[in-house]
């Protein structure tokens, strides 16, 4: 789950690590009023879940209240990347000397935290790893120790920064890693972390994504979820507990299995189709799921056909059966539907079906071709 | 021969008593395998299927019945500390089939586990076939038969689609591991590659893997130059689209790494016959 720049700093700033005074506004005049108490200069941010603000031109400095507004309203009216932008952020504007690039994420291949940091922050760190990645430091981190002083001298060494700011880099980085091992984070980032003219150490942008299996101990944090950026049809299937994703093509798939609903995905194409959503419907799926899939699955004004591939092992085939009927019943389905069922009680379900007008496969090549075939109207 | 678990695996069930740990104790036992023990906190001295006496710790249930692996069906939000538990007990061969762990959990778990050199199979994984010998997981049972094919796997019904189309064309499997869709687990292929190589029942491998992360190059790597045995490969996720988790934790194609496109090419490269559909792997073992 991603969070927004503005709940990414507020929760940075509870864990000691310093940012711009300021509020999020929903309306140009609350923009104003709050650019208003800051005084001065003052930063305009669009609030989205995506990259590129800056470039989209969400991002805007504004000399004085009423030019704060001014820009609230363009920047409110703005889509990027297809979002609308629904909240700014007014902070006030720094005086930069510097910019830094520090991050935490999760390093799958060594299992481990790593802090990645750079000289040269203020641009996409991806951008940086690709020209540069010289310029990017990597320490690991041991996530039963957690983050050591020496590692952040180390660091603070290793990017030339003057020794007067190592004591508040360190407790920035000591202060983030806390941020990002309690939240369940897989990224923490500040880019970029500025000295200013004055001298501060300050987060001016935040980020964090934070791993959607922790979310159950997090309620505070899933609260924070904005859906803006999922397909409503993901946002409804999450309700039910399936995992949807949706796809470009005309093929409904429902499967038990997230390897095999891929590989059921893969065969329509291989078969010179393409797959409408990728769909997991897990395991024991009852009546109520099934129909909640097929509902989710027929949203899609594009899907020609649907192809179930059940491979029953603790589920059993005759109780998906049963929700494939129920689910008929309900939502009645007006296009081709094939069927694979395979295991356990696969006859059971398969007389369940026998009368449901479904055309059955017996082989996963089989139902891919059938419901290529179904889907192209033949 | 197999690898992990045989006829001589004493196995512990963590989570004996909640029903997803009930059910499939009850259908390791009807497979024959031999299970010594359950573990639920606070229901210590009751019995389940007359027959299994259940603890309240992992550490007295260990003591009591020289259990040599345990198996954890606990919800993802204690499963970390089951795993600790088993660890501390000094049970040597964990296998977690939770789905969902937080990840942090497992980066601690399997730094943890490293240290102390314990086996941790999963988590959010079927777990482990022998066929004829131990079924440790919820793989059905009667969907595979012995043989000399070892196969290893990320998924779990995709492994089965496997597993019976080997059985179809009469072929059978010495041990069948899922190692996990999750992006951090305890085993990876290389492990279960070098185990393979090393068994004598096996005489053909297996690879099933699917978008996300590196774990399928490492192996080709390995396969390359390390390898023997026949192998025979499928990587699911060839229609992924990227920066979109499919199901699996670590199904994810980040930043252009990750592709089935590249696994297949890497796998490919080593020598291993690619399958372009789950069903035409018995095809490539003759």
């Amino acid at each position: 789950m991603k969070l927004h720049e503005y709940q990414s700093k507020q929760i940075f700033s509870r864990y000691g690590i310093p940012i711009p005074k300021g509020r999020v506004a929903a309306t140009a005049s609350e923009a104003k009023t709050i650019a208003e108490e800051l005084g001065g200069r003052v930063v305009v941010k669009s609030q989205v879940l995506v990259g590129g603000r800056g470039k989209a031109g969400g991002i805007r400095l504004a000399k004085n209240a009423a030019e704060a507004e001014t820009l609230a309203t363009q920047i409110l009216s703005m889509e990027i990347k297809g979002l609308p932008v629904r909240k700014v952020l007014i902070d006030e504007a720094a005086a930069i000397q510097q910019e830094i690039y520090l991050g935490i994420t999760n390093d799958r291949a060594a299992r481990k935290p790593v802090i990645m940091v750079s000289a040269a922050g203020g641009v996409e760190i991806e951008e940086v790893a690709k020209t540069n990645p010289e310029k990017i430091i990597k320490v690991h981190i041991d996530p039963l120790l957690g983050v050591k002083d020496y590692q952040t001298r180390d660091i603070a060494v290793s990017i030339d920064l003057p020794r007067e700011y190592w004591k508040p880099f360190s407790d920035i980085v000591r202060g983030l890693w806390q941020a990002y091992s309690d939240s369940d984070a897989t990224l923490a980032e500040i880019n970029p972390l500025v000295i200013t003219e004055d001298k501060r150490m300050v987060a001016l942008d935040g980020k964090m994504l934070i791993d959607d299996n922790a979310l159950m101990r997090h309620p505070n944090l899933a609260e924070m979820r904005d859906t803006d950026e999922d397909a409503p049809a993901e946002v409804e299937a999450r309700k039910y507990g399936l995992t949807f994703i949706k796809l470009d093509g005309n093929i409904g798939c429902m499967v038990n299995g997230a390897g095999l609903a891929m590989a059921t995905m893969d065969m329509t194409k291989l078969f010179g189709g393409e797959p409408a959503n990728f769909l997991d419907i897990g395991g024991g799926a009852g009546a109520d799921k099934v129909a909640a899939a097929m509902r989710i699955i027929l949203s899609d004004p594009n899907v020609r056909a649907i192809l179930f591939n059940i491979f029953g092992g603790i589920t059993r085939c005759d109780e998906v059966a049963r929700g494939i009927l129920a689910a008929i019943r309900e939502v009645q389905p007006k296009v081709p539907m094939v069927v694979r069922l395979v295991g356990t009680n696969a006859e059971e379900g398969r007389q369940l079906l026998a009368n449901a007008n479904m055309i059955t496969a017996d082989t996963l090549a089989e139902a891919a071709e059938k419901a290529v075939a179904a889907a192209k109207g033949m | 021969m197999s690898i992990l678990v045989n006829k001589d695996t004493r196995l512990l069930v963590q989570g004996i008593t909640g029903s997803e740990g009930l059910f499939h104790t009850q259908q390791m036992l009807a497979y024959g395998t031999n299970i010594v023990g359950g573990v639920t906190p606070g229901k210590g001295g009751e019995w389940v299927e007359k027959k299994i006496p259940v603890f309240d710790s992992v550490k007295r249930a260990a003591e009591m019945t020289e259990a040599n692996a345990s198996i954890i069906f606990v919800p993802a939000r204690f499963a970390g500390d089951a795993m600790f538990e088993a660890a501390d007990a000094g049970i040597p061969l964990i296998i977690c089939i939770t789905e969902g762990v937080p990840v942090q959990d497992m980066m601690r778990v399997r730094n943890y586990l490293d240290q102390k050199r314990v086996r941790l199979i999963g988590p959010n994984c079927p777990g482990l076939l022998t066929p004829g010998e131990a079924k440790v997981g919820i793989i059905p049972g009667y969907i595979a038969i012995p043989g000399n094919v070892g196969i290893v796997s990320r998924s779990g019904t995709l492994t089965y689609e496997v597993l019976y189309a080997l059985k179809n064309m009469g072929m059978g499997a010495s041990t069948c591991v899922g190692i996990g869709g999750d992006p951090v687990n305890g085993t990876n292929f290389i492990d279960c590659l070098e185990m393979f190589e090393a068994d004598p029942r096996t005489e053909k491998v297996v690879l099933i893997g699917e978008i996300g992360g590196s774990d399928e190059e490492k192996a080709a790597q390995y396969i390359a130059t390390r390898m023997s045995k026949p192998v025979a490969g499928f990587i699911a996720g060839q229609s992924a689209p990227p920066g979109k988790r499919m199901g699996h934790a670590g199904a994810i194609i980040e930043g252009g790494a990750g592709t089935a496109e590249g696994k297949v090419a890497a796998l490919k490269n080593a020598g291993v016959r690619m399958a372009r559909h789950p069903e035409e792997i018995p095809s490539l073992l003759k």
